[in-house]
């Protein structure tokens, strides 16, 4: 593969590098554009900060509010990433238990449809007047938006597994053990990436959203409560600042995730390799 | 019978297959009374149309279906039980192997399943691979090799437990004929190095003459045997013995058995 005299791929491999180098450059200049045409616009029009605050006055306001800004941030990090795992942990074990059991499937798949359709908005209330501890309700609220997508998911991965492969399992004997960690996990993983995916970032607005809803209670300190409260007090600049804030989460969230699927799935999933053209 | 390549060899029965039927939940007659002897160290093919049942036995013997009535023994058992996990090697018609795992630890994959460790396989992993002439694609995944090479990784993986028993479904279908034709070769010189007894199942009349030395033919519509010819012709075969008149011979001798079960209704192939 890498036997070929070198000189016959200098060509090649020159246009790939500039490929790579345009693949940063290019979005950093448009978003930079965009910015400077966004703070050009609000001085020549004098657009006053409370309507729509210049991206310079956005960054100061990240400075100055950054240690409370800071604070709100990890606490929805923490909801976040909590309910992101709280939803694997219930996705998988009860994905496990309806792909082995069709009665079982059957009989409590319902329950998952109506978590998931009935608008999270609409239950947080419920939830937060049955649970005292708010955090404790924020996470059930978040865990819910996240859950079906991994459940869903993993019971379609595990039933995903070749029939063929499965009747070689069956040949040798395999045990129900070694049947599952070495035929349907690997066959459920790119299903299971894929939910991965989607449920990171329904986690984090099941977090946001579930603060809304709880945050004129007033105990919750994440970066909702500050767009709330800014808005209350009319800190249109602080409210930009928190915005941004959960922006940087979510695209954090996106990139780890993606991140993690080429890793787990780059050397043999269809959907992870990039081909040579 | 003409063995003569294969003197050593016991002719005690391994399979005895008697009056067996298959049906399906459909209704479908998937076999009907099939009745049947192989011997150990033979090379037989299930030849036929589709429909035949070709597969479906082969999966019964595998222990894969069940039998609707009869009985099948392999080396005296019934399938699948007793007789232990190690004595058969299945080979599909698509290379059936894990896509996220390398050439190596789809090899090694009957061996870990009856717990053997990594450490202990390895000797015996590289044997097999050697053999089907892919030593150096150890670390390749599947979706980097050819479909011969997959084929032929398939084929390691069903040796690698040392089976007495090959059991083979269409496995060079799928496949241009060069590419067969160097199959076939391989397949003839694993099943006499190993001194295996092979099932072959194929619909094409010229492989299953230039390979076994017996041709069970079979019919659709219910799946029945209905020629069981015998091959002559010595071993080891090459590609020259394409050309020998015993071939030809014999490959009109299985032709017109073939034909004669395709009845004038049900030419759908």
């Amino acid at each position: 593969m890498s036997t070929e005299t070198p000189i016959l791929n200098s060509e090649q491999n020159r246009r790939a590098r500039i490929e790579r180098r345009k693949a940063v450059i290019m979005p950093t200049l448009a978003i930079v554009i965009a910015l400077l045409v966004w703070e050009g616009l609000v001085r020549y029009y004098e657009v006053p900060h409370y309507l729509i605050p210049a991206p310079s006055l956005v960054a100061e306001t990240l400075v100055k509010d950054g240690p409370s800004l800071m604070s709100s941030m990890l606490f929805t990090i923490k909801l976040t990433m909590l309910s992101l795992m709280c939803a694997i942990a219930g996705g998988v074990i009860l994905g496990m238990i309806f792909a082995l059991s069709r009665t079982v499937e059957m009989s409590f798949f319902p329950f998952a449809v109506i978590l998931q359709v009935t608008p999270v908005v609409a239950i947080a209330p419920l939830i937060l007047i049955y649970v005292r501890d708010t955090f404790t309700a924020l996470l059930i609220c978040a865990w819910i938006v996240a859950f079906f997508p991994i459940l869903s998911n993993t019971v379609i991965g595990l039933r995903s597994a070749d029939h063929n492969l499965r009747d070689l399992f069956k040949l040798y004997q395999a045990t129900p053990l070694q049947r599952l960690r070495y035929l349907l996990a690997p066959s459920a993983l790119p299903y299971f990436m894929a939910a991965l995916k989607i449920a990171g970032g329904l986690s984090l607005i099941g977090a946001v959203v579930a603060e809304f809803v709880a945050g004129t209670a007033g105990q919750s300190t994440g970066l909702a409560s500050r767009i709330l409260e800014s808005s209350f007090r009319n800190e249109i600049p602080r409210m930009f600042a928190a915005l941004f804030l959960v922006s940087v989460l979510g695209i954090l969230i996106f990139l780890a995730t993606s991140w993690l699927s080429r890793a787990v799935l780059g050397r043999w999933h269809e959907s992870e390799i990039r081909r040579e053209s | 019978m003409n063995m003569a390549a294969n003197t050593s060899v016991s002719s005690q029965p391994l399979i005895e297959i008697e009056s067996v039927y298959k049906q399906y939940a459909t209704g479908v007659v998937a076999i009907s009374d099939m009745s049947l002897t192989i011997e150990q160290g033979q090379f037989v093919s299930f030849l036929g149309p589709s429909g035949c049942g070709k597969s479906t036995a082969l999966r019964m013997i595998a222990g894969l279906s069940e039998t609707s009535a009869g009985k099948i023994r392999v080396n005296g058992h019934a399938p699948g039980n007793g007789s232990g996990p190690h004595d058969i090697g299945f080979v599909f018609q698509e290379p059936t192997l894990m896509p996220w795992a390398t050439v190596f630890e789809n090899v090694y994959l009957p061996l870990r399943l009856s717990g053997m460790s990594r450490k202990d396989a390895a000797p015996r992993i590289e044997e097999v691979l050697a053999q089907v002439g892919l030593s150096k694609f150890a670390k390749a995944y599947p979706r980097e090799l050819s479909g011969g090479m997959k084929m032929r990784v398939s084929i390691a993986r069903a040796l690698a437990t040392r089976p007495r028993l090959l059991l083979m479904d269409e496995p060079f279908a799928a496949l241009d004929e060069m590419t067969r034709f160097k199959l076939n070769n391989d397949v003839l010189r694993l099943w006499q190095d190993h001194g295996l007894t092979v099932i072959f199942v194929t619909h094409s009349v010229y492989e299953s003459v230039y390979l076994s030395n017996r041709v069970v033919v079979m019919a659709a519509r219910p799946g029945r045997v209905v020629a069981d010819i015998t091959i002559p012709g010595a071993y080891p075969r090459a590609e020259n013995f394409r050309t020998t008149k015993e071939y030809t011979d014999s490959c009109q001798i299985v032709s017109d058995a073939l034909n004669e079960t395709l009845g004038t209704d049900d030419i759908d192939h």
